[in-house]
């Protein structure tokens, strides 16, 4: 999707969220300068084309108990892989859930799920739900816990261009 | 953890779904709660406050903006692990990096503008630390959508 000046506008003016008030769309339209349904039917637009996946609330996984996560990976029959994949990816533990190439020999796995839980017994519980929803389909698997946040930096979006 | 009552349970279950684009979007979930606008609005102030909603609006998916993205591993020896760290995190392309259990034991995401951007920045790590890079850039995405369980 292209994004225009206005487009730009206004995802810089949604970045740090929406205004928490009864009409939150009325009030960012008046700031941009546009009538509600232009910003309406822009962002829907945006949904659309996959730019905004939703609104909705972020949760602090750490506030809310889910203190572990690990990465877990999977070496899936490519055969199937799609028709396993979407199941994987609609478990409520899983946060993403994605296909990448494998690195033949050092790194067999072609398929990659976040898990979260309270505790690494919990993750360990719900990666027996994968392994056991992959059935014959699953030829190896481990599990990455992270040890260290080495760099962490949100998405900067640039200021100009389109 | 904090501790929530039952309507703030609902309310964060609730919230991580889609809002309508609609002029009102909270009064159909209020009406739903038992609650007015303004005492769901002050709950998820609340809820923000204490940081167990760390933001509350649109999911940009910078991807779909233009951009490319990649995650990249590598195996560092022990013995060189802060040195490597030092040189990997000076790009900033680098997004993220964590250290995780395995023998590829650095974990990052690169984050450019374009796709000859990414090997770019992974051959010149690979040039500074003179380990291989490996790139797994998403192929496709398995993706329903996450839910927290308040």
């Amino acid at each position: 999707m292209t994004i225009d000046a206005t487009d730009r506008a206004i995802i810089e003016a949604l970045q740090s969220g929406l205004p928490l008030v009864p009409a939150p769309y009325a009030e960012v339209a008046e700031k941009l300068g546009l009538s509600e349904s232009d910003l309406t039917a822009r962002l829907a637009a945006m949904k659309e084309s996959g730019v905004i996946r939703r609104i909705a609330a972020a949760p602090n996984h750490y506030k809310l108990g889910m203190t572990a996560n690990g990465m877990t990976v999977w070496d899936v029959d490519d055969a199937v892989l799609n028709e396993v994949g979407p199941k994987i990816g609609a478990l409520p533990f899983v946060t993403h859930s994605y296909e990448r190439p494998r690195a033949l020999p050092d790194w067999p796995y072609n398929l990659f799920a976040m898990v979260h839980g309270s505790s690494r017994e919990e993750v360990e519980e719900k990666r027996q739900q994968i392994v056991d929803l992959l059935g014959d389909a699953l030829r190896g698997s481990d599990t990455l816990y992270s040890t260290r946040i080495l760099k962490k930096t949100g998405l900067r979006l640039r200021k100009k261009g389109g | 953890m904090t501790a929530l009552d039952d309507i703030d349970r609902a309310l964060v279950n609730a919230l991580q779904d889609d809002l309508p684009l609609d002029h009102r979007p909270f009064a159909p979930l209020a009406e739903k709660l038992g609650l007015t606008e303004e005492a769901l609005l002050d709950r998820v102030r609340a809820l923000r406050a204490s940081g167990v909603l760390t933001r509350f609006g649109p999911f940009f998916d910078a991807a779909a903006m233009g951009g490319a993205f990649c995650l990249c591993a590598m195996n560092v020896p022990a013995d060189r692990f802060e040195e490597v760290n030092d040189k990997v995190n000076a790009h900033p392309e680098v997004a993220h990096n964590y250290e995780r259990s395995h023998k590829l034991n650095m974990w990052f995401v690169l984050a450019c503008e374009t796709p000859e951007g990414i090997a770019d920045t992974a051959d010149l790590i690979e040039d500074e630390t003179g380990l291989p890079v490996f790139r797994f850039p998403k192929l496709q995405e398995f993706y329903i959508g996450f839910r927290v369980a308040a």
